[in-house]
């Protein structure tokens, strides 16, 4: 690799031991992947802070101690649970314990305790075509695709090593022709009634991830005015489903006003036309129940965002959740203040929906050991719940889950591609 | 009788073990478990089986961006792999035996093959793989 004298003074040790050890790692990893250079980065999204084990932990705080700063802004992804709530719910003391270790060994070197999967909804949103380091699998599909900033799949620590460096490996999708979309999904053929449908967009994603895997994937036919939830929501199941970290969405997202501008090779794309049967077919790999029992309702991942929490709002004022049945939401700590502020968190409540900051749905620590069933209105949800949880899902739109909590029993309206 | 198979060489260093191979992508996270080296995705066919001190192959990896951490686990639980052998390389595959080598000390090379070389991979065969080199020693019964 190639490395400015800037970069070789760090890698020598002259701005100090955490530094040194930083641009040790990055330099390795671009050595592997045959990186000529490093670019330099202007934001970070870390993952560092997801307590899995004590050895990240003990990576992070063995930074920290050496008095690493990070030198971007630094933003966290969510941790497992929430941390001023999350003792109430059963999580335990000595994990709150662990937990709070990693989010003081961050705050000391300067990260941002964001602890959001979704911090392009608290306005976090680095500027277009600028490079930046992100981990988290939603959150980089977004940034790449919906905002147009460049990252990698940047791994877990490897982002805190960013972070201290203000350096990635300058390879992958940094670069202009790695940012064409190999696989188009057609969506001309679908019914308005299918394109217009909130609930349709995760299966698209979901449908995209497994058509795709890791290539940039192109998808045409979707109105302008497709929101940033649905956006949200598509890439978030392209990367569940498969590793998409870049989408395209012809005449919508920056990168591809035309289908030139985002196509890579004519010859080679792998074209897909898209049909309500195999929307259903996507929805039906969601579905893991067996029966209509319901024990949960989750909403929020990727977190929910402003939007998301005024239509539930809105569709369950003056009903109250069945109490045989949990609901819960998680959100960032932003969102949460604003929709405490507004009234939004007072009718949720009243209803008897529990909404939580800095966690995850999928980590909630009742899943442990349970068999019961949860509906939610995220494909990703409805996928990992089962293959790493082992809940049952079932999967609907907002409303569908509403009316499934009101009434303790699993309700799906037919959605077009359902009839 | 051994069999030397020439590689690139990802990450370098010299170790040996037992090999644990399948043509199945492998995701470390959610996958492995990084307390006990088991592999625990009940829909792959190396359900069950343990990664630990084995020469692991496979060839390209899936899942999610936090396999670096799962193998810093796995090493300090000393359930890790010894080294990896790969078709594709994935700079995500590679970062943690990275960050091991530049904070435990720890080596796990990281090696990548073609299609062809690495069908001579066999489990149960020994290999010696040497990323510093760029070769793998295979031995045992089969040869």
């Amino acid at each position: 690799m190639q490395l400015t004298d800037t970069e070789k003074e760090m890698l020598d040790g002259k701005d100090g031991e955490a530094v040194r050890i930083a641009m040790s790692i990055l330099t390795d990893i671009g050595d592997a992947v045959e990186a000529e250079e490093m670019t330099e980065i202007v934001h970070v999204h870390t993952d560092s802070g997801f307590y899995l084990g004590d050895a990240g932990l003990e990576f992070v705080e063995h930074l920290a101690n050496l008095a690493g700063k990070v030198c971007v802004p630094t933003t966290m992804n969510n941790t497992s649970f929430d941390l001023e709530r999350g003792l109430s719910y059963g999580v335990s003391q000595d994990l709150f314990a662990k937990i709070k270790r990693t989010e003081n060994a961050h705050l000391k070197m300067g990260a941002i305790p964001t602890w959001t999967c979704a911090p392009y909804q608290d306005g976090i949103v680095p500027r277009f075509g600028s490079h930046v380091a992100w981990s988290e699998s939603n959150a980089i599909a977004f940034v790449n695709s919906v905002i147009g900033a460049r990252t990698n799949r940047t791994g877990d620590l490897i982002d805190i090593c960013s972070a201290i460096t203000g350096r990635y490996p300058k390879f992958g999708l940094y670069l202009d022709e790695n940012r064409k979309a190999e696989v188009l999904i057609q969506c001309g053929n679908l019914a308005e009634n299918i394109i217009a449908d909130a609930s349709f967009y995760p299966l698209l994603g979901y449908l995209a991830g497994y058509q795709a895997g890791n290539k940039v994937v192109a998808i045409e036919g979707i109105p302008k005015t497709v929101s940033v939830d649905n956006l949200k929501d598509l890439g978030a199941a392209a990367a569940s489903s498969g590793s998409v970290a870049l989408f395209h969405v012809i005449g919508v997202t920056p990168e591809a006003h035309t289908r030139e501008m985002c196509l890579k090779d004519k010859d080679a794309l792998q074209a897909i036309v898209v049909t309500a049967d195999m929307i259903r077919n996507m929805e039906e790999k969601l579905w893991t129940v067996a029966d209509d029992r319901l024990d949960w309702v989750g909403f929020g991942c990727p977190h929910f965002s402003f939007s998301e929490f005024r239509e539930l709002a809105g569709l369950i004022q003056g009903h109250k959740v069945s109490k045989d049945v949990r609901a819960t939401v998680f959100t960032s700590r932003n969102i949460h203040a604003w929709v405490r502020q507004l009234g939004i968190l007072e009718i949720l409540n009243n209803a008897g929906v529990k909404v939580y900051t800095d966690g995850c749905l999928l980590l909630f620590p009742q899943n442990k050991g349970k068999t019961g069933a949860m509906m939610t209105n995220s494909a990703k949800a409805a996928n990992y719940i089962y293959s790493q949880a082992g809940l049952k899902a079932a999967y609907g739109s907002i409303k569908d889950c509403v009316d499934s909590a009101i009434a303790g029993k699993i309700i799906r309206r037919g959605s077009a591609w359902l009839r | 009788m051994a069999k030397v198979i020439k590689c690139k060489c990802r990450v370098s260093g010299r170790r040996e073990g037992d090999i644990l191979t399948t043509d199945q992508p492998v995701s470390f996270w959610g996958g492995v478990d990084p307390e006990q080296g088991i592999i625990i995705d009940p829909r792959h066919e190396l359900f069950g089986a343990s990664v630990a001190g084995k020469v692991l192959a496979f060839p390209y990896g899936k899942g999610s961006a936090a396999a670096p951490m799962v193998i810093l686990e796995l090493v300090r639980a000393k359930k890790a792999p010894t080294a990896l052998v790969l078709i594709e390389v994935d700079s995500l595959l590679v970062s943690g035996p990275v960050i091991c080598k530049h904070f435990y000390g720890e080596t796990i090379p990281v090696v990548t093959l073609n299609h062809e070389e690495f069908q001579l991979l066999k489990t149960g065969l020994h290999a010696v793989v040497d990323g510093s080199k760029g070769e793998i020693v295979l031995s045992g019964s089969a040869f």
